[in-house]
């Protein structure tokens, strides 16, 4: 049971896994990326959670309070807002790729031409 | 571990699912708002507010808009 | 390769992957027993070297400025590819004509967008002290300016953002964050060490170089973020005016 939350991590990470290899459309392909991507956050805050505390924010605590890490939530909260824009320039090569095949269906865009 | 962070965990897992196995691309759009929301319900239960309110922004703001106008690219084209 | 060929591979990939993750993820610590020493540290000096009562803030911004330095510049690539992805040969005399949809959405995205705006900044600045910062601020600023176009019309959007200065915008929210890193050499220690006057803990003026540093990354999250609109939205509204 006090291993649940890393079991999530993977459970993710394979579900993404799996929706990336079953997608019939580009654009699925890139959420399911996000969603894959969005296992490691729920990973690294899981492995800074301490038992009984609280967030490491001493505005109105002292600062000898159990806090939680805030290392991995420093790497963290990055990571999120430029997964976005990554994505976004991922949505804008299957956008090209629509443009110029005609189709966004990664089974018949198997081919590498001109 | 509280019942609070077994029921955000079960729903993170859920949502998940549900995301990874939708093609269809209007309920895709609503549906990565969904877990974006369970996401941010999960980090808070764990104590970080800052990435919570990082994921909660982008899951709201960012990534439908972009998501949406690429649907309807799609369809015009 | 067919997709249940493909299916089957992963059923079977996919199976050994779990098994691996699973067995690398059982020896970890448990959850909830976390004893590292880097992180108990910098919870226990961060208050008091910096004066930030938001550690999570200061590790980003300070002791680990380094790091985010690359995300920033993560960012403004991504950024540069999707614009010298969607820019090249279009025509730039085509506008959209659509008018204001109804009133009430109308007035509705009126009072949004100052709502938000005014909450984006707090958000912002007060990155050092409360749950917040460039990031996170960054993004709902962007949100407060995209409200215009979906209760509003095109022309009034871009009327808000125009192209050289959300460009400008950018570039100078990156090269800011390097150049404050650079002015932290001139005054004789390390590459984005803190320098400045502290201030006392809990007030706006606190952190040295962290305000800075917080609002370089907010204006630049921002621009990022309306040009990534602006971009798909020119590209939506040219496919639109070709097919019509």
């Amino acid at each position: 049971m006090s291993y649940l939350p890393y079991a999530l991590a993977v459970w993710i990470f394979v579900v993404g896994l799996y929706g990336i290899i079953t997608s019939r459309n580009l654009i699925h392909l890139v959420v399911c990326l996000t969603l894959t991507q969005s296992s490691t956050y729920v990973l690294l805050l899981a492995i800074g959670y301490v038992k009984g505390a609280t967030a490491p924010v001493f505005a109105d605590v002292s600062v000898g309070t159990r806090a939680v890490d805030p290392v991995v939530q420093a790497l963290t909260l990055t990571d999120i807002v430029v997964s976005v824009t990554v994505a976004a320039l991922l949505l804008a090569l299957a956008i090209q790729v629509q443009k110029r095949n005609g189709t966004l269906d990664p089974d018949a865009l198997t081919e590498m031409s001109g | 571990m509280i019942p609070l962070q077994a029921m955000a965990i079960a729903l993170v897992a859920f949502f998940a699912l549900a995301l990874a196995l939708t093609h269809d691309l209007v309920r895709l759009t609503l549906l990565s708002s969904v877990y974006a929301l369970t996401l941010v319900v999960l980090f808070v239960v764990f104590q970080a507010p800052d990435v919570a309110l990082s994921e909660l922004v982008v899951g709201a703001v960012a990534f439908p808009l972009v998501i949406v106008v690429a649907i309807v690219m799609q369809r015009s084209g | 390769m067919t997709r249940q060929l493909r299916l089957g591979l992963f059923g079977v990939s996919g199976v050994g992957l779990s098994a691996l993750l699973l067995w690398a993820v059982a020896g970890l610590h448990a959850f909830g027993d976390y004893h590292e020493r880097y992180g108990t540290l910098l919870k226990n000096v961060a208050v008091s070297e910096r004066h930030t009562t938001n550690v999570v803030t200061s590790v980003v911004f300070d002791y680990r400025g380094f790091d985010t330095l690359g995300e920033e510049f993560i960012l403004f690539a991504s950024v540069v590819g999707v614009a010298l992805l969607t820019r090249d040969a279009r025509d730039e005399r085509a506008r959209p004509r659509d008018r204001l949809v109804s009133d009430p959405v109308g007035l509705i995205g009126l009072g949004l967008s100052g709502a938000l705006l005014v909450i984006g900044l707090y958000v912002v600045a007060h990155g050092p002290l409360t749950p917040g910062g460039g990031f996170q601020g960054g993004v709902v600023l962007a949100g407060a300016i995209a409200v215009v176009y979906l209760a509003g019309d095109y022309r009034s959007y871009r009327a808000l953002t125009p192209q050289p200065a959300v460009d400008f915008a950018e570039g100078f929210g990156a090269g800011g964050f390097a150049v404050v890193g650079i002015a932290s050499m001139l005054l004789g220690s390390a590459y984005l060490h803190n320098f400045g006057p502290f201030g006392t803990p809990g007030t706006l003026a606190s952190g040295g170089s962290i305000p800075m540093l917080n609002l370089a990354t907010a204006i630049e999250v921002t621009a990022a973020f309306l040009l990534l609109f602006t971009e798909f939205l020119e590209e939506l509204s040219v496919t639109r005016l070709e097919t019509a």
